[in-house]
């Protein structure tokens, strides 16, 4: 292979090469240091005059006298069946003392759009065991759910009690997880690990680890390692993967990076235009594929800056996602946990995954009064805190009252406590007993009749009224 | 004219310079704009879209890793084209018109590049019906003949940019869309099919005004924000506040014969929920799966930036050409925010001076030029068709100053605001009605006097002004509490109340509840003034607001909306409502 020394600039992460023979784009490049050291960086530009690589590592090193080694093809992750229960570097090396991974495949990160003909609807229910994810934004199989948090936040807490306790019921097949860790620091890493092994889970694991000290424009390629990864034990292995990618914040921070480096018109906040097409073809990679065995559920995890929930990178993830959880700092701080905040919080693909065939027949009609009475207790908080309780008409009172009850029972709960779909709904039906019957305008009589605490069990002995129908 | 250039071949073969992405260079290619080139040895399609000195600069429609510079490419000398004939419907395309089911047969579940696949299948057969004979005078844009497509009969006419003739000879029988099936006197030998350039609207004799509302079963789209067949209409709003749903509610129940539905650069999943629903769900006019009457344009987010430009083009284009059959069309594209991207994107890697946010200086010509496409015309074959556009924009942040909002709403006429607030409540669909407007009102108010009822439009003024004063006294409930209001205003509320719960709301899961038709809406509206007149009445007869609130009859009411066949059951919810509150009036 043909050594250069031609590099004419460097920028930042980013190389300007003179001189070369032809290029192709996203190439995978060696950089050869004069200790003999070698780094790798990608092709991101490139023409008959000069081709500019993006370094993965750090350029400290690097100068003008260092080789670089074009290899002729696009970056590749060797994967295998042994993988599982393996510690890798954000760039994909083993980092845990064991051996190299043998591979059984050698796979482009870059990873293809899957076909949307070829694409198997999402509708297997995952009981998480939380209430509020179960309940009001439940997940499917095949779908991606982000988390978004802030600094402080127990949002790893909620990441890990969702790894342990999700299963698809009726299915003893437990998941597979795939972590993939961006810039987060080596305390919060150990606290996934311990969780991991603690568990067992880390056997059905495979571990990514781009820590905070690491390069930043190693993330870069660290969720499409993990992703490429997890295609390969989901669409090649059957297996059913859950990818934990956290923290997507610091991706997008080695995004922003790069796009300066390289003088970009920049788009909002300084991120770039592209942020997001880059950050779609990373959360489009979760799904099912008809005829496929296997499944990728996605669970991003990002912090907004300054809880701003219209920052770029909450924004656009949002649009891309599924849906999302959002991990309240009130919720935090009056001490419930999981402190998720349902109201702003929403899965699109709960409707196909509820109902009578998948969980209760009850389900969404519980759900959108969960939601209305909630949100209208919250909004009256902000009228007693001027006038006070006593100016508040008896209905008010109720729907205040409920909002509390809300956060105290169905909120909150332990970080141990499995609860099942049917404990979940129940408690939602208990909740909405206490508001009078004629409230619950968005629950059809029939499952008032069937489901209600008051009528629970007395076949027959509904109010004439509900003949109606 | 335009089109005829794409007629004249140019060719020749260039060589790459650089790539950027999805921006390449070449070099000694003859070229003109928005030519389709075949791009490096694995023949990638790609389009003219600057010419510099010698340098042509090309976006390449598929992924460019490792393409090098020296490789060769090819001018086809024709224009981004699409294939027009029998077969577009229950079809599933990429932004560029390749049948995405095709693809998985050639290359399997995931989407791999320098294969090209042609939009109408060559080997399918369609029963051909000619509807001129031999010696007829035909022009452009003449229907020729029929083919039942699907429940749909698809209608073959000359293209727009032959001149015509007399016809010398024209046969029934079962073809292939290249087959001939008839010649004029010229020696033109016409098939099924025809080529059209996408960036090239298709010509009418001349445009209508729309006076002829298309209704979406939607009660708050079609009571209180109507659109015209043959209208624009654009649903901004922050994620998750159901623009999706609206869109989907939209391609689903809308009264338009054809239904173009454009993925633009969204999820996945969402394509799938449309090819996986749409066959189950049937049309409620003509009673067949609505997945007969659907065109699918699907280029997710992950696919090529550069077909995303592309794939609105597409749509636009295939829904004129069944507007030229005298269809009524409409056209979703969810959403025009992420082709704006796509622009962007592109004009960035082009290095252009960028204008607002980073996006082109040319956007808000490129969408004026868009939804001008859309309108009510009299088209070349004689009949009436129309195209209706309706697209979401999704704001970053939802915040509706941004330029795609801001230079979509100059030109469309319906503004259906989406609020993040009202879909936290799950107050669906989440469309504000203080903020949404449409400027068809005038237009569509004799429509509604005669098809709807005479009372229909002053209901209509009715409910808005309830809701309009219910925002001004939530404003003083913000500061006393409702009970502090005087007793008429509380009942104001409650009015308003049960317009939003009752009327605005609408559950599109709801088996029922998801399609409602103009009686019922009228039936509807009509039950919730009567409360309220009866209402007033006792209130000045001396019940207490209280009292009024909690007759039972009131509380009935929400249930009409998931009884099919309602009118018994509200017949009998307002005869009771009647004697509830009279006896109010009586009892104190």
């Amino acid at each position: 292979m043909k050594e250069y020394r031609t590099i004419n600039q460097i920028a930042g992460p980013l190389l300007f090469v003179e001189k070369t023979e032809p290029v192709g784009f996203a190439e995978l490049v060696n950089i050869v240091l004069w200790d003999g050291s070698v780094k790798r960086g990608q092709v991101l530009d490139t023409s008959d005059e000069i081709v500019v690589v993006q370094v993965f590592e750090t350029t400290a090193g690097i100068g003008r006298d260092s080789g670089v080694r074009f290899t002729g093809e696009t970056i590749k992750m060797p994967v295998g069946k042994e993988m599982l229960g393996r510690i890798l570097s954000g760039g994909g090396k083993p980092i845990d003392g064991g051996p190299e991974i043998v591979p059984e495949k050698r796979l482009d990160i870059t990873g293809a759009a899957i076909n949307p003909y070829a694409r198997h609807s999402p509708e297997e229910f995952i009981q998480t065991g939380i209430s509020t994810i179960d309940g009001m934004n439940t997940l499917v199989r095949g779908q991606k759910l982000p988390i978004f948090s802030g600094a402080g936040l127990p949002h790893n807490d909620i990441a890990l009690q969702i790894a342990r306790q999700a299963k698809v019921l009726g299915s003893k097949e437990q998941f597979a997880v795939v972590f993939a860790a961006m810039g987060i620091t080596k305390e919060e890493a150990n606290h996934f690990m311990a969780d991991f092994e603690r568990t067992g889970a880390l056997e059905r694991a495979v571990v990514f680890l781009n820590l905070a000290d690491d390069p930043a424009v190693e993330r870069i390629i660290t969720p499409r390692l993990a992703l490429t990864t997890a295609e390969y034990l989901a669409f090649d292995l059957g297996m059913h993967v859950l990818v934990i990618l956290t923290d997507m914040t610091n991706y997008c921070e080695a995004l922003r990076q790069i796009g300066a480096a390289r003088e970009e018109v920049p788009g909002r906040r300084g991120y770039p235009g592209y942020m997001y097409t880059d950050l779609a073809s990373i959360y489009e990679r979760a799904g099912i594929i008809h005829g496929v065995k296997g499944s990728i559920t996605q669970f991003p995890i990002l912090t907004m800056p300054g809880d701003d929930i219209t920052h770029p990178i909450p924004d656009l993830s949002g649009y891309i996602t599924e849906g999302q959880l959002v991990v309240s700092r009130e919720l935090h701080r009056k001490g419930i946990y999981p402190p998720i905040n349902v109201l702003p919080s929403l899965s699109r693909l709960m409707n196909l995954g509820i109902g009578a065939k998948h969980t209760r027949e009850d389900h969404k009609k519980v759900s959108d009064q969960c939601y209305a009475a909630y949100a209208e207790g919250n909004d009256l908080r902000g009228l007693v805190a001027i006038v006070g309780k006593d100016a508040l008409s008896e209905r008010d009172r109720m729907f205040l009252e409920f909002a509390d009850l809300f956060e105290d029972r169905f909120v909150r709960q332990g970080q141990n406590e499995d609860r099942s779909i049917q404990q979940t709904l129940d408690l939602g039906w208990d909740l909405l007993a206490t508001l009078p019957v004629e409230q619950l305008v968005r629950i059809d009589r029939a499952l008032i009749e069937k489901y209600h605490p008051k009528f629970r069990g007395q076949k027959g002995a509904a109010p004439e009224k509900a003949a109606a129908r | 004219m335009e089109v005829k250039d794409s007629m004249t071949k140019r060719s020749g073969t260039g060589v790459l310079k650089r790539i950027s992405g999805p921006v390449v260079t070449a070099v000694g290619l003859d070229a003109h704009m928005y030519d389709v080139v075949k791009v490096g040895k694995e023949a990638l399609m790609g389009e003219v879209i600057k010419i510099k000195g010698d340098q042509v600069i090309i976006q390449v429609y598929e992924d460019t890793s490792g393409i090098r510079p020296g490789e060769p490419v090819e001018n086809t000398g024709l224009s981004l084209a699409v294939e027009l004939g029998p077969g577009l419907l229950k079809s599933i395309y990429d932004g560029i018109q390749r049948p995405l089911v095709v693809l998985v047969d050639k290359m399997g579940n995931f989407i791999q590049r320098g294969v090209s696949a042609p939009g109408l299948d060559r080997g399918k057969k369609w029963e051909f019906t000619p509807v001129v004979k031999a010696g007829d005078r035909v022009g452009p844009g003449t229907i020729i003949g029929e083919v039942q497509e699907t429940n749909i009969v698809h209608r073959v006419m000359v293209p727009p940019n032959m001149k015509g003739g007399t016809v010398k000879e024209i046969r029934a029988g079962s073809f292939t869309v290249e087959d001939v099936v008839a010649t004029l006197d010229d020696g033109t030998k016409l098939t099924m099919m025809q080529r059209w350039p996408v960036r090239v609207p298709r010509p009418v004799v001349e445009k209508l005004n729309p006076d002829i509302p298309l209704l979406t079963g939607q009660r708050i789209l079609d009571g209180l924000f109507p659109i015209a067949k043959g209208g624009t209409a654009a649903i901004p709003g922050p994620f998750g506040s159901g623009k999706t749903v609206t869109q989907q509610q939209l391609a689903k129940w809308s009264d338009a014969e054809i239904v173009v539905y454009i993925g633009c650069g969204e999820r996945g999943n969402e394509m799938t929920e449309v090819l996986t629903e749409f066959p189950h769900l049937t049309d409620p006019k003509s009673g067949k799966p609505l997945m007969e009457r659907t065109c699918l344009i699907a280029n997710t987010s992950n696919m090529p930036v550069a077909a995303r430009e592309a794939s609105v083009y597409t749509g636009i284009t295939i829904a004129e050409y069944f507007r030229d059959m005298g269809y009524d069309v409409s056209l979703m594209a969810d959403s025009t925010s992420r082709w704006a991207e796509a622009m962007r994107e592109i004009s960035s890697r082009l290095e252009e001076m960028p204008g607002e946010e980073g996006y082109p200086a040319y956007l808000a010509a490129r969408l004026s030029e868009f939804y001008e496409r859309a309108g009510r015309a009299k088209v070349l074959s004689g009949g009436l068709g129309s195209v209706s556009v309706i697209g979401a924009v999704s704001p970053p942040g939802g915040d509706f100053s941004e330029p795609v909002t801001q230079n979509t709403l100059r030109i469309v006429k319906v503004f259906w605001a989406l609020d993040a607030k009202l879909s936290q409540r799950r107050h669906f669909p989440a469309i504000n009605w203080l903020n949404s407007y449409s400027l068809y009102l005038d237009i569509l108010h004799d429509w509604y006097d005669q098809h709807v009822s005479p009372d229909w439009n002053k209901l209509r003024a009715w409910a808005m002004e309830v809701l309009q004063k219910e925002s001004e006294l939530q404003e003083i409930v913000q500061l006393v509490g409702s009970d502090a209001l005087p007793e008429e205003q509380q009942i104001t509320i409650e009015v308003a109340r049960m317009i939003r719960e009752v009327f605005l709301q609408q559950n599109a899961y709801d088996a029922v509840d998801t399609y409602c038709d103009m009686t019922k809406q009228y039936e509807m509206m009509k039950a919730i003034k009567k409360f309220s007149d009866l209402a007033y009445a006792a209130q000045v007869a001396g019940a207490l607001p209280a009292q009024i609130m909690a007759v039972p009859s009131k509380n009935e009411l929400p249930q009409i909306k998931f009884i099919k066949d309602y009118k018994p059951a509200l017949a009998k919810i307002l005869d009771q409502m009647d004697t509830e509150v009279n006896a109010l009036r009586s009892g104190t």
